[in-house]
């Protein structure tokens, strides 16, 4: 797919809570095929301390809208920058960028599992999925119930799992923990989060001999694969995450712990 | 409309502007957004005899109005650019000219004497300043001596447009572009990226795998100005400007302060169509300042 520069038009900048948004965009065009896991390049404007724009991944699209919703947390003044934008106003993309997940076959049983913002490209996955007549479970961990993001959201399209840390919402403890995990009927696992808990779930499905994969948020420059910041060591070399990623299996990946 | 054509060396551009190394890939990854041959010429990635994987993750870091990188010229050898690169990038109607590396003098001959015999790379770029190799790279860029000895070596192998690329990591850039001339290159490129560091204090780690990196971007124009100007001053070849070029005024900056072309860097990462928009901005401004053509502002501020 041919990608675009353009400015999309805030439509609804959703708090969820003191530190995540959900940044409503549309395109005054019909919007280019965008596949679960791609991701924007963003130009933060009036922010002299942000040099680079900020990749941002798809958090759901909605065709008939021409509309991307993007899920952000507040880490720093280009995200901050980001969390004060209006209806109307305009948000320079460069967009859309990089691989996707791979779709499962017909009758394939699937597993979406992430943490904290990492969990937000699962919505769209998710939705392709239940378009393509596979129902998905989802299982996600937070911090605390007040961490819990879109969780109804995610209930519109499958079972939903949730840990939190402290028990406060839905089983305690870690996502690897819920009992989804000890089921041993899947075909593929996603998953999008932490690095740890995506190492973690990575381990698990290696010893099932499950196809899992993993989107990563390296550091990254251009976003179209010529700066070489964002390399991800993998069985084949140093690769850009931006451009071969940043959905890898997790059997390329050669993790440094 | 007014004559925005340059000649470097035995090179001719259809334009002043070129794209930086390490910042344009080798084209193709642009075709999107704009159309490469309306360009001067590409930079392509640094390239090497053999494969390289570069340096560890992390190799970017931001900074105000800039960026550290620390790729260590990763690319996939000469062989693979010949093989799978170079047939694509025959169709572009602009000059590929491909940055040249090496750890050692025998490296930059023997790939120099490979280029040459490439019909459709009119020229190369000598780096001699990358700052993120343990060997070669800045270590010749930054030794009279070996700069010299690299220099008159490849100029032996070389037949076509040789460019020098300079580091700013020096105390006196004028005396590097002097040695180019001297030994007989067709120009010299300046700058490459000045020698930094970042800290993470979170972590209180640094923020580059290899601890200090080039800084590039914004915050580098005003030192990149300045040695453009005091090395156009010093000698007769074409020089071409590279430094932190976000805009037309910037490239304007450079070439009245004595650069015969310039290239577009960083600044492809946040806007990749820059370097295309430059063109049409440098024709803009002849147009309204009613000069004939570039040649009547290039090293304006030196007459």
């Amino acid at each position: 797919m041919k990608k675009r520069i353009e400015d999309l038009i805030v439509i609804e900048n959703r708090k969820l809570n003191e530190q995540f948004f959900v940044l409503r965009v549309s395109s005054s065009t019909t919007l280019p095929s965008i596949l679960p896991g791609q991701f924007l390049q963003a130009l933060v404007k009036d922010s002299p301390s942000t040099f680079l724009r900020r990749p941002l991944s798809v958090h759901d699209v909605d065709e008939a809208t021409n509309s991307i919703s993007i899920l952000i947390q507040v880490a720093g003044r280009g995200t901050e920058s980001l969390s004060r934008l209006k209806p109307g106003d305009t948000v320079n993309m460069v967009y859309p960028l990089g691989n996707s997940f791979t779709l499962p076959l017909q009758g394939e049983k699937v597993l979406l599992t992430g943490g904290g913002c990492g969990m937000a490209p699962l919505l769209y996955l998710g939705r392709k999925i239940r378009e393509s007549g596979i129902e998905p479970v989802f299982a996600l961990g937070f911090r605390n119930r007040e961490r819990v993001l879109e969780h109804d959201e995610f209930k519109k399209l499958g079972t939903v799992q949730i840990a939190t840390e402290d028990g406060s919402m839905g089983n305690r403890g870690l996502v690897t923990d819920l009992p989804v995990f000890t089921e041993n009927k899947w075909d593929k696992v996603y998953s999008c989060g932490p690095e740890p808990m995506m190492k973690a779930i990575a381990a698990k499905c290696s010893e099932r001999d499950i196809l899992c994969e993993v989107s990563l948020e390296n550091l990254m420059a251009c976003g179209i694969g010529v700066c070489l910041c964002c390399v991800v060591q993998t069985t084949s070399g140093n690769v850009c995450s931006c451009t071969e990623g940043p959905v890898f299996n997790t059997r390329v990946l050669k993790w440094q712990s | 409309m007014a004559e925005l054509k340059v000649r470097i060396g035995s090179m001719i551009m259809k334009n002043p502007v070129m794209t930086a190394s390490g910042t344009f890939g080798y084209g193709p990854e642009f075709e999107d957004f704009i159309d490469v041959s309306s360009l001067g010429g590409i930079i392509v990635k640094g390239t090497t005899l053999e494969h390289r994987e570069g340096n560890p993750y992390p190799r970017m870091a931001e900074t105000p109005s800039g960026m550290l990188n620390a790729v260590g010229l990763q690319n996939k050898g000469i062989d693979y650019f010949e093989k799978n690169i170079y047939p694509r990038i025959l169709g572009y109607r602009t000059n590929v000219i491909i940055n040249v590396n090496g750890s050692t003098i025998d490296d930059y001959v023997k790939l120099s004497e490979r280029i040459n015999n490439l019909d459709s790379i009119p020229a190369i770029e000598l780096n001699i300043s990358c700052p993120n190799v343990k060997m070669g790279g800045m270590i010749f860029g930054t030794n009279p001596a070996s700069a010299r000895e690299v220099i008159a070596a490849v100029r032996k192998v070389y037949s076509k447009t040789l460019i020098v690329k300079l580091s700013p990591n020096v105390t006196n850039i004028a005396e590097f572009a002097l040695i180019s001339e001297g030994e007989g290159a067709d120009s010299v490129s300046l700058i490459n990226t000045l020698l930094g560091m970042a800290v993470d204090v979170k972590t209180m780690k640094p923020k580059l795998s290899t601890i200090t990196g080039g800084l590039s971007g914004p915050a580098i124009k005003p030192i990149a100005l300045r040695m453009v100007w005091q090395v156009a001053r010093a000698v007769k070849i074409p020089v071409i400007g590279i430094g932190g070029i976000m805009n037309t005024e910037d490239a304007l900056e450079f070439i009245m302060a004595g650069a015969t072309a310039v290239q577009v860097g960083t600044a492809s990462f946040i806007e990749p169509r820059t370097a295309e928009m430059i063109v049409t901005g440098l024709e803009d401004y002849l147009a309204m300042k009613n000069f004939n053509g570039i040649n009547d502002i290039t090293g304006i501020l030196n007459r």
